[in-house]
């Protein structure tokens, strides 16, 4: 049952791929014009004459005079080989610019909402269990204070608090000397020391709302018939919290897993700039204000998987939880 | 009083509001014996699931013991060791300390209602047996298993080694109990409390768990508590009852006394009803005898209903549901005719099919209008029910979910008569507020909340607004079936009223024989989506032809001690019979 859960997951997933990579594709294709015409518009600009055989040349290169259809074909079996053709703008290759700056951004978002959940999980049961308590209370109001504060506006106070009173940088995600080169163990250690601080300012707000919905979550479950069955059978008050009540309150999380993801990546893009951190987030802006399109399409394509891949892990993850979807 | 193991005295419970202390058991003592069992029985809110909590300290916060003891005597248990006595008062433990979680379970076990919600949906039933038995005894999760598998086999679930890995959904609601069951006696209990542990079953599962209970008290020697506001089922097992009213226990004795002479007043009350209800209401009849039913105003031709699902490894397969299956009746006018069965039997899916909920797969719904004209409503598309569903209206069964706690009543009753655009604003509330008068309710509900009310209070809100755009028919799905017995001979009597007043033909869907026989001329019996039986209700119920029917009726407890173990009960199997 669960297989075959598993398998027609994994086929739908193909269609949505395809579906995203046309939309991201059109999206790219819609302002008037295409990237030749603004490529000319830069060189002369510049001062340059403009080779009009040249342009031609580039046209037939990625095929611009072709329909639409046949340049989304022509694109998306590029992609399929892993080129994503070229970013106007850096004339590079786009798969050359964004790798590492989307690993990046998915180590930080990863490492984002690992911390969000071992914060906000214990914080929401402790919540929950305690409600209306003082504790309840203070928890609440630290709550509603991290949702009401904007990230940048968080790294803003960091990065001011840090250099006045402690006088270190703490924009970036490495140190100077580390910037340029290639990966190294040192190079990793020099990562986390930089990373710990973007999470925690970007884990603040999701942190305290997620604490509200394990509360909210957890506050449903615990009065339910099974709770009293347990505790009838002589279960510890702190076991059957987590296995019974806390285990069902989790599966709402665990089904955001998908949308968490590209959310943070993209939710980040404000703070990755206040922080200079050299994220997707940034590159992606910046791409889409000098309309280079051939890069800002492959983000959006990334993200795009990134969000199928993290609905089909959450779909998954969710199966395995709770039989009850398993069955259905 | 010779051998108590379970010893309840003075016991007070309280729960502190905002309104004050409200007291939900009011000095209550009781006593359970080894081997024997207590029955407590009260309406609903009389406080006996609460007295049952409290014994193992689990009454749902704020809820708190202020006073009393409640003693267990492990020297008259199975685990009796030495020569000494062994008193422990329950009431002294600190609720959340390591000695009365080692009691729970495993000296005193509990078994609940409503078994679908009372066990884990995540967990499997193996899982959450095994556990039972960890707790309590050192052994390993291996051994826990086997034993688990045994219990299973003990309450009888076919094929143990498979069930066992089950999740409860996999589960019929009989077998969630037996899986509850063998859960509860685990660990040997020397008290098992039953919590309403029949209520949400069908009777024919109702009388093999009450069957099993009383074989696995005969085996074991256990002392038994069980609550139920069922009086049959009282009669069925009791050794002592006890009778709870508002928190307090009105009266104690052994059942034959309490049966045949109750001394308090309100014992007296409840046992009129239940005898009430076990006859054809005298009402009725006086009706019937004053005008005979009319001509056919409903005719069900062949119905049937199919649901489709898709099934197998990758959800291919598709399988056909078969909920309602060739099934014929006809409802004339100002008639009332009784739907029995069995959950699953399909009679709510007819309800639904003759309401247009449903879609129909197959047959006619021939309905006679007020204007004596007759369509097939089975052929007609949904906007075109219109008039149909003015005339045909439903009473649900939970009068709590079936009301939008966010309209005032008014609202709620008015609803049928907007959508209509026969009333003006004025006279909208002149016709709701002659409607509250009709089911007995004061004015000043018109601007209040469902919630303000009392259960048996919003069924008959549900019952203003069914009737509200007078319709010829209303289908009533168990309609009664989640009130107390006294209240359910009220609303069956306000519709009886109605009747009269309105003209109206009912179609009642019950699971209860009794309150089929109390208020339904004839009766149509359901099972697996076929009609088996139909006929007058009194005929049918005393001399049924169908094996089905038969089974069904042998069933029911019958209020009354002196039957006991008198009446045979046989079971109906339909795929012994197909196979002969």
């Amino acid at each position: 049952m669960l297989l075959g859960y598993i398998f027609w997951r994994l086929v739908w997933s193909v269609p949505f791929f395809f579906a995203a990579s046309l939309i991201a594709f059109a999206l790219i294709q819609a302002p008037p014009g295409d990237f030749v015409t603004s490529f000319a518009a830069t060189l002369a600009q510049s001062g340059d004459v403009v080779d009009e055989q040249r342009l031609e040349a580039l046209r037939e290169r990625y095929g611009l005079d072709r329909p639409f259809l046949t340049q989304y074909l022509l694109w998306i079996s590029g992609v399929m080989r892993g080129d994503f053709g070229i970013s106007f703008e850096w004339q590079q290759p786009v798969s050359q610019l964004i790798w590492e700056r989307m690993g990046l951004s998915v180590a930080l978002a990863l490492g984002t909402l690992m911390f969000t959940w071992a914060v906000a999980l214990p914080l929401g049961i402790y919540s929950a269990v305690r409600k209306y308590t003082v504790s309840d209370y203070v928890l609440t109001t630290v709550g509603f204070f991290g949702l009401a504060m904007p990230n940048f506006l968080l790294a803003l106070v960091m990065m001011y608090v840090a250099v006045v009173f402690f006088g270190a940088d703490v924009s970036g995600l490495f140190s100077e000397e580390y910037q340029r080169a290639p990966w190294s163990w040192a190079k990793f250690v020099d990562l986390l020391k930089h990373i710990w601080l973007p999470i925690a300012i970007l884990g603040l707000s999701s942190t305290a709302s997620l604490m509200r919905i394990m509360r909210a979550n957890l506050l449903d479950e615990l009065n339910k018939p099974y709770v009293t069955t347990a505790r009838a059978k002589g279960v510890s008050e702190f076991r059957l919290l987590m296995k019974y009540p806390v285990r069902i309150a989790l599966n709402p999380f665990v089904s955001t897993i998908g949308w968490a993801f590209p959310q943070l990546i993209s939710g980040a893009v404000i703070t990755a700039f206040v922080l200079s951190l050299p994220t997707a987030g940034p590159l992606l802006l910046q791409a889409l204000l000098s309309q280079d399109m051939f890069l800002a399409g492959a983000f959006i394509l990334l993200l795009c998987c990134l969000s199928i891949i993290g609905m089909l892990v959450s779909d998954i993850l969710l199966a395995f939880v709770d039989p009850r979807i398993r069955y259905r | 009083m010779t051998n108590p193991v379970l010893e309840i005295q003075n016991l007070i419970t309280e729960f502190p509001t905002r309104n004050g202390v409200f007291r939900a058991v009011d000095d209550v003592s009781l006593t359970v014996e080894a081997g024997r069992t207590l029955c407590v029985v009260g309406e609903s809110g009389s406080g006996k699931s609460v007295t049952a909590r409290s014994v193992l300290q689990i009454v749902d916060h704020p809820g708190r013991i202020t006073q009393g003891r409640i003693l267990l005597h492990r020297h008259n248990t199975a685990r009796r060791q030495g020569d000494e006595d062994d008193i422990v008062d329950l009431a002294a433990l600190p609720a959340r300390g390591p000695e009365i979680r080692a009691i729970r379970g495993r000296d005193v076990a509990m078994i609940f209602q409503e078994p679908m919600s009372a066990l884990s949906p995540v967990h499997t039933i193996g899982n959450q047996i095994v556990e039972a038995i960890r707790l309590h005894e050192a052994i390993s999760k291996k051994d826990a298993m086997d034993r688990a598998v045994e219990l299973l086999r003990l309450v009888e679930i076919p094929t143990p080694e498979k069930a066992i890995k089950r999740y409860t959904f996999e589960y019929s609601g009989g077998m969630r109990q037996r899986a509850m069951i063998a859960m509860a006696i685990a660990c040997n209990p020397s008290v098992l409390i039953a919590d309403e542990p029949t209520t949400a079953l069908d009777v024919t599962i109702q009388a093999e768990i009450i069957d099993l209970l009383r074989r696995l008290q005969q085996e074991t020697g256990m002392g038994m508590m069980f609550i139920t506001h069922d009086m049959g089922v009282v009669a069925e097992i009791a050794d002592e009852v006890a009778v709870m009213y508002r928190g307090q226990v009105v009266e104690r004795g052994a059942p034959l006394p309490i049966f045949e002479a109750p001394k308090e007043e309100y014992t007296q009350r409840l046992l009129a009803a239940v005898k009430r209800l076990d006859e054809p209401s005298p009402r009725r009849l006086a009706m019937r005898a004053a005008s005979p039913p009319g001509a056919t105003a409903l005719k069900v031709d062949r119905l049937a209903k199919h649901f489709y699902l898709s099934a197998g490894l990758l959800g291919l397969r598709k399988e056909t549901f078969v909920a309602v299956n060739d099934a014929s009746l006809e409802l004339r006018e100002g008639e009332n005719l009784g739907i029995v069965g069995e959950s699953g039997s399909g009679k709510t899916t007819l309800g639904r099919c003759i309401q247009g909920v449903h879609g129909t797969t197959r047959g006619a719904i021939r309905f006679t209008g007020r204007d004596g004209r007759t369509t097939d409503l089975a052929k007609l598309k949904e906007n075109e029910l219109r008039p149909a569903w003015r005339e045909i209206r439903m009473v649900f069964q939970d009068p709590f979910s079936s009301l939008n706690p966010r309209m005032t009543v008014g609202q709620i009753i008015g609803e049928p008569l907007l959508l209509l655009r026969t009333h003006s604003k004025h006279s909208l509330r002149q016709r709701v507020c002659e409607l509250l008068d009709v089911v007995g309710l004061p004015q000043s509900a018109y601007d209040r909340y469902p919630h303000a009310f009392s259960g048996g209070q919003r069924q008959r809100i549900g019952i203003a607004r069914a009737i509200a755009p007078e319709p010829r028919v209303i289908i009533a799905d168990e309609a009664t079936s989640a009130l107390d017995v006294s209240l359910r001979i009220q609303i069956l009597d306000l519709l009886l009223d109605l009747q009269e007043r309105m003209g109206l033909s009912f179609l009642l869907i019950s699971h209860d024989i009794a309150v089929i026989r109390y208020f339904c001329d004839r009766i149509a019996v359901m099972h697996r989506g076929k009609i088996v039986e139909t006929g007058e209700t009194e005929a049918v119920c005393s001399n049924p032809t169908h094996p089905y029917t038969r089974s069904l009726l042998s069933a029911v407890p019958v209020p009354d001690p002196r039957q006991r173990g008198k009446h045979v009960r046989t079971r109906y199997r339909a795929d012994a019979e197909s196979a002969a």
